[in-house]
């Protein structure tokens, strides 16, 4: 009687596995295949230069469309690139063209430029210095300049803070500032909020920042006399930018092609692209190669 | 007759379901334990494999691993290929730990022996609840704290730029504090109390008794206690990486920052892609942080069966 009872518990427990595994697999089913954009769940993982804008675009787009459920995770440019390759992702943020990271099957990955991020030098705000040529950018960054005044500040030693070797911004900085040469070892933080943290409390440091990031609590820096502005680097002026891409695997379609719409649209882009500090990609005058 | 057939009944009854409830309560416990095991061997096989693969698929000497400083996992070939070095990680981590433990273990031995021998009474009742908050607390906020109270202090007191060694091992003494004093505790507890009337029994004073007898006695659990700490500051990664400076480099003083494997592992892990030389390499710092736990692991083993069990 009670063995009988037991069994019973133990058929219906299987039933209700069985029963909750194929629901939800029918769910996922339909929400992939059959309902282009009002409905379904959309992962978006990667760049924490990208998440701010993501994340505002995100919530607006599922305001407009209740039935939509956007997730948006940082991790870093390299991990979107691999979540979305490896299909753990549906769109992956990066601020880095897949064909500059290693690993990565270009091939079936489709990337939209989504806008421009502008870099800028900061130093903490004691430093007064307000333009840098590339050169001494350079010898400071390489560790030939190791105090600020051989640059006409103050005599103060100079403290590096630098991203991780495999963060966008970093790479883009050295790409795009430095021409390519390797930086002197210093101060590592893995977040660009964390990186402006230190370099508004730390005496003489001096770092990059995507604009989005850089407020009145560090001293931004002009690079040969140009300033990170709009104009400039729309104009071509002010080299040191960097393409957000997103990425999908194989082209968009569905919910990822109406939200990656829904980012290149004239709503987002005359809103919260030039709102948050970013370049809305139509209004570049000048284009790069992939 | 009708009665006691009933009552035989019932009563087979209940040993078939007492028999039913230790087979079902063995069997439950015996599959709980085979999946904590194979989880443990599986987690082993998995870091294992991972952490080996930057020396046979990637092939990387373990000359260059364990003896380079230079950490240049993306360098393009023709620049002379990529290069991962941990030596500055390892000396990192090993100095960031053992000058935590060094600051630490006199610090918690001494309450241990305050709390049971010299104030048993109120200093128990007060230490105790100040021991399991210290314990409990987050180790974020420990790496906050001293992020906005350590470093500055180092910086305007002390010199260099704040982010150094000093103020990762001195957040890591903190932080391994509870875990020397409880195992400390308990240790010098345990001993039986005719050892201590003993030796005043032979004219010893107190503290005679606690420096000459009780704490050589405890040896074995204070050199326990000692190290799950040093385990506890090596496996440490978030507090110790907001204010250790992460750079790259070997320290040539206390003041110098430096970076930990811990903080190297989370540091980069965001960026690489599964099999990259870049990823493996950091699955191999991770098998050196399971292999330093195992190390620690059979330290505890030897010194207590070596020490007795007092």
């Amino acid at each position: 009687m009670l063995k009988r009872r037991k069994y019973l518990f133990i058929i219906l427990m299987a039933f209700s596995i069985f029963f909750t595994v194929t629901f939800t697999g029918c769910n996922n089913q339909k929400s992939d295949s059959q309902i282009p954009s009002a409905s379904g769940t959309l992962t978006i993982v990667g760049s924490t230069a990208m998440q701010p804008l993501v994340e505002e675009a995100a919530t607006k787009f599922q305001t407009k469309n209740p039935r939509v459920q956007i997730v948006v995770q940082g991790g870093g440019s390299g991990t979107g690139l691999t979540q979305v390759a490896q299909g753990a992702a549906d769109i992956g943020n990066s601020d880095i063209s897949a064909y500059e990271k290693e690993g990565i099957e270009v091939s079936q990955l489709k990337g939209t430029k989504v806008c421009v991020v502008g870099i800028a030098v900061v130093t903490n705000p004691n430093c007064k210095i307000k333009n840098l040529s590339k050169k001494q950018l350079k010898d400071i960054f390489t560790g030939k300049i190791i105090n600020w005044k051989e640059v006409g500040g103050s005599n103060q030693k100079i403290v590096l803070v630098n991203r991780p070797k495999g963060s966008g911004t970093r790479i883009s900085f050295k790409k795009f500032a430095l021409d390519g040469v390797e930086e002197a070892k210093g101060m590592e933080s893995d977040s660009s909020g964390v990186v402006r943290q230190i370099i508004s409390n730390t005496p003489g440091a001096v770092g990059y920042l995507a604009l989005p990031y850089i407020n009145e609590t560090v001293n931004m820096v002009s690079i040969d006399g140009y300033t990170p502005t709009k104009e400039n680097i729309t104009g071509g002026i002010y080299p040191v930018w960097a393409y957000q891409y997103m990425y999908t695997k194989g082209q968009p379609a569905g919910l990822k092609k109406a939200f990656i719409d829904y980012m290149l649209s004239t709503e987002v882009q005359t809103t919260i692209v030039p709102n948050l500090g970013y370049i809305s990609i139509t209004a570049m005058k000048v284009t790069r190669g992939n | 007759m009708a009665k006691s057939s009933f009552s035989f009944k019932t009563n087979s009854w209940l040993i078939k379901r007492k028999r039913y409830h230790e087979i079902g309560g063995k069997t439950l416990a015996f599959i709980c334990a085979a999946m904590v095991i194979i989880l443990t061997l599986a987690l082993v096989y998995f870091i294992g494999t991972k952490g080996l693969a930057a020396f046979f698929i990637n092939k990387v000497s373990f000359k260059e691993f364990f003896l380079s400083t230079e950490w240049w996992p993306d360098r393009p070939l023709i620049e002379g290929g990529p290069k991962v070095g941990a030596l500055s990680f390892i000396i990192g981590s090993l100095v960031v730990s053992m000058l935590a433990v060094l600051v630490s273990a006199p610090l918690s031995i001494m309450v241990a022996v305050f709390m049971v021998e010299i104030a048993p009474a109120w200093g128990q009742r007060l230490l105790q609840p100040a021991i399991e908050l210290l314990a409990g607390i987050p180790s974020v906020v420990y790496g906050y704290i001293g992020l906005i109270l350590l470093v500055p202090f180092i910086r305007d007191y002390i010199g260099g730029n704040g982010f150094s060694v000093l103020a990762g091992f001195l957040v890591l003494a903190v932080m391994i504090l509870p875990t020397i004093i409880s195992v400390s505790t308990d240790s010098l507890r345990s001993l039986p109390h005719q050892w201590k009337e003993a030796a005043f029994a032979l004219g010893s004073t107190h503290w005679q008794a606690i420096r000459l007898v009780l704490l050589p006695a405890a040896r074995s659990g204070i050199i326990t206690g000692i190290v799950l700490g040093l385990a506890r500051a090596f496996g440490e990664a978030l507090a110790v990486q907001m204010v250790i400076g992460n750079t790259r480099k070997i320290p040539t003083s206390i003041l110098d920052p430096v970076m930990t494997l811990t903080s190297a592992i989370t540091m980069d892990m965001g960026y690489t892609t599964t099999g990259s030389l870049w990823n493996n390499a950091l699955w191999t710092m991770s098998l050196i942080l399971l292999g330093l736990s195992f190390f620690f692991i059979l330290t505890i083993k030897v010194v207590s069966k070596k020490g007795g069990r007092y």
